[in-house]
């Protein structure tokens, strides 16, 4: 028999009860209930997700497929420091993707995870509207240009007393 | 009132249909069959699958731009629709390549090969070639065992077929449509094993499946083993529901009662005794049906904490549905073992003792129209010292592919009996396989032990039909006996809810997990929606019953004689210890209270 204890803190608990109350337990209100349980605990992991899914009285499969269908959810924590590498057009031919590469092969993530130690997680997104420093990185909400691989363990060194 | 009606053309002729009628049924309505893939129209449970995601179905209509599918698209005054340009084909291939690259190419040894819609539609659209695959990776997942069945969905074509039937009709949420885009597939919250999940291993998923995505767990191999085996006795029960449906897997017509030429090809097999699971469900009655009147009886006597309405155990997907969902309920249901697990527990003691073998040289085997009783069998509680009181238990179909396996022709058998003593049988014991039937079979029984009088009419047709929800008084010589009975999991739920909630007030209820009952069973020839099947299946389940010269339970002269020989009597110390069970919680605690 499965008898799984998962390991929610009772506050934490009752703050899903809560967002899900706000919305009447109503499970048209999935989406709306997620976004605010995101924006709570910053992603969705099983445990949530099994409490949202008692609360709105569906199945868990179907809170599942809806977290896993828009890429706005997640559930992977974001690391302390996200890291952003921006993959649109200019960033892309002036080289994003060695230095998406040099990221990956440092901190030995995948685009979307975090490292096990919680410090850095690894994503991409299209044009922050910097084109000329292309290639660029976001840490944060500090913005590194015209980033080449070699420099990628240099920026990644300013983080490691934090 | 006359119902709005919208007049159309579709390929030159002139049809009307009400309004909100779908292309693809207009079309029907001409005699025109426009394929279809992922739609599935389970028309009597009012259900109907049409995601519009595979778009096979697809069709052209004038001042539109782009192709239509006929499955979801609504008839609209003066339309104009096209079913078969060379664009339409052109766009049904495109489709069907598409597919077909991400799919594997494995059809030879494909569990479905010869079954599988998408493999007919392949052969119905003419694909010869699928371009583009050297381009491609195809999309990979992990193979997810179960007792009872097998997701390979490398296969799955996201028709959603089984989706409909997890979440709608049986309402147990095991699978749904997660991720997107290429890596988009059915399956468990969090991509678990379906072992994981709260499946009820009910089967219907895999009885809709139009691929080789899910199929049963096969036995056929290990019963070709053990039969080959010098060193056992093999011994094999049959359901009820089989005998009503093997006949299909032959080409005859559904509703074929097939019950002597089954037990000829069982007998050519090479199964050492023939016996009817009918003989442990006639053992079924006689401790359900006493457990029935002993808790009526304390209860009219003011007994507080006896439970009513009892509900009956014998289909384990319904067991599993309230492990896993009524866990608040768990002293309801009669403690009575299902019909297969009574056949296992009295095949390894009382005829192992009449043998003289020990129970480890038997080996029993069950012919179910079940995928859950593959489970069932494996269950901990149903073993003895690890020897299960059923070792294999396979389905419809695998008989039917065994007995083709053996070269036998099945449609020129001679019909012959089953052995003695546990294949001799009443009616009682045959309408298990239907909805209903159950109920009707503890109600002849119980009727005439409480009021030790002869039943005035044995056909109780009150208790019967195919309506989903149903309920009968039946009167016990001025006692009002109150029947509830529910078949197809999502039926179940609501009338345990009213339960629950007090609302309704039932002495005894019967459930079956599959819609139409074991008839209709996820381990049947598949019958694709198609309830006049079901139907057909059912009237030769009462047919049987109206054939036998015995039609109670508690006259088989074998029940009576395996009482008086073995058992004592009915709820006894021994009838308990063998015939007996209790429930568990599957309840997982999902989070601190």
């Amino acid at each position: 028999m499965s008898h799984i204890k998962l390991e929610l803190k009772p506050e934490q608990v009752a703050k899903i009860k809560e967002i899900c109350k706000s919305f009447n337990n109503d499970p048209g209100e999935l989406i709306n209930v997620l976004h605010k349980t995101q924006e709570t605990f910053g992603y969705l992991p099983a445990e949530v997700q099994e409490v949202v899914a008692a609360e709105l009285n569906i199945s868990v499969a179907k809170v599942y497929g809806v977290v896993t269908f828009y890429s706005f959810f997640t559930m992977i924590p974001k690391g302390k420091h996200p890291i952003s590498i921006c993959t649109g057009t200019a960033c892309y031919v002036r080289g994003a993707e060695k230095v998406l590469d040099e990221f990956k092969r440092i901190l030995d993530v995948k685009v979307g995870e975090t490292t096990p130690d919680g410090k850095f997680s690894l994503n991409c997104l299209r044009c922050v509207g910097a084109c000329g420093l292309a290639p660029v990185v976001l840490i944060g909400e500090k913005v590194y240009g015209r980033v080449s691989p070699d420099g990628v363990k240099d920026i990644l060194k300013e983080y490691e007393e934090q | 009132m006359t119902m709005e009606t919208i007049k159309l053309t579709i390929d030159n002729k002139q049809v009307e249909v009400p309004k909100g009628t779908t292309i693809y049924k207009a079309a029907k309505k001409l005699g025109i069959d426009i394929p279809v893939l992922c739609y599935m129209d389970l028309h009597d449970l009012g259900v109907e699958n049409k995601p519009a995601g595979c778009r096979v179905c697809v069709v052209e209509v004038e001042g539109r731009r782009n192709l239509a599918p006929s499955c979801a698209t609504e008839c609209a005054e003066g339309m104009v629709v096209k079913t078969h340009t060379t664009r339409v084909i052109n766009a049904r291939r495109t489709v069907m390549e598409l597919i077909l690259s991400d799919h594997p190419k494995d059809c030879l040894t494909c569990p479905k090969s010869g079954r599988c819609d998408l493999q007919n539609m392949a052969v119905k659209l003419g694909i010869r070639e699928i371009p583009g695959q050297e381009y491609a990776e195809m999309s990979t997942y992990k193979k997810d065992f179960s007792p009872s069945i097998i997701r390979d969905v490398d296969k799955c074509i996201m028709c959603r077929r089984c989706e409909t039937m997890c979440n709608t009709v049986q309402t147990v949420g095991a699978l749904s449509a997660v991720n997107r885009g290429f890596m988009a597939v059915v399956a468990p919250a969090f991509e678990q094993d379906l072992e994981k999940s709260p499946c009820t291993y009910c089967g219907q998923c895999v009885a809709v499946c139009p691929t080789g995505a899910l199929t049963e767990v096969d036995h056929t191999t290990k019963v070709i083993r053990a039969i080959a085996d010098p060193t056992k006795t093999v011994l094999v029960q049959t359901a009820p529901a089989v005998r009503a449906a093997l006949g299909e897997e032959f080409g005859m017509k559904p509703g074929t009662l097939v019950t002597g030429k089954m037990v000829a090809a069982l007998r050519q097999i090479g199964f050492d005794y023939v016996f009817d699971t009918d003989f442990a469900a006639d053992l079924t009655i006689m401790e359900e049906g006493t457990e029935l009147l002993d808790r009526l009886t304390r209860f009219l006597n003011g007994d507080k904490s006896v439970k009513l309405p009892i509900l009956t155990s014998c289909c384990p997907g319904w067991v599993n549905f309230f492990e896993h969902n009524f866990t608040d309920m768990l002293d309801v249901p009669s403690s009575a073992k299902s019909p297969q697990q009574m056949f296992g527990a009295i095949a390894k003691s009382y005829f192992a003792d009449k043998l003289g073998k020990k129970r480890e040289e038997l080996v029993v085997v069950s012919v179910m129209p079940c995928l859950a009783k593959k489970y069932e069998c494996q269950r901990d509680e149903f073993k003895h010292d690890g020897n299960p009181d059923v070792d294999f238990s396979i389905s419809t179909r695998e008989l039917a592919h065994l007995i083709k396996e053996f070269n036998i022709n099945f449609e020129d058998l001679p019909d012959e009996d089953f052995d003695r003593p546990l294949g001799e049988s009443t009616g009682a014991g045959v309408i298990f396989g239907a909805t209903g039937g159950v109920i009707e079979a503890a109600v002849r029984t119980a009727y005439e032990l409480y009021t030790v009088k002869p039943l005035p009419k044995i056909d109780f047709t009150e208790l019967r039909g195919m309506e989903g929800i149903r309920s009968a008084t039946i009167d016990f010589n001025g006692l009002p006996i109150n029947i509830g009975i529910a078949h197809g999991l999502g039926n179940a739920r609501k009338l345990l809810e009213d339960v629950r909630s007090g609302k309704a007030n039932y002495h005894a209820i019967e459930v079956m997990a599959c819609p139409g009952g074991c008839i209709g069973g996820g381990g049947q020839p598949l019958h694709h929606g198609n309830s006049a099947i079901i139907k057909a299946r059912m009237e030769a389940i009462y047919r049987e019953d109206a054939g036998k010269p015995i039609r109670k339970s508690h006259e088989n002269p074998y029940i009576v004689k395996l009482y008086e020989e073995f058992l004592g009597k009915p709820m006894s110390e021994k009838a308990h210890h063998l015939l007996h069970t209790h429930y568990f919680s599957k309840k997982k605690d999902i989070y601190i209270k």
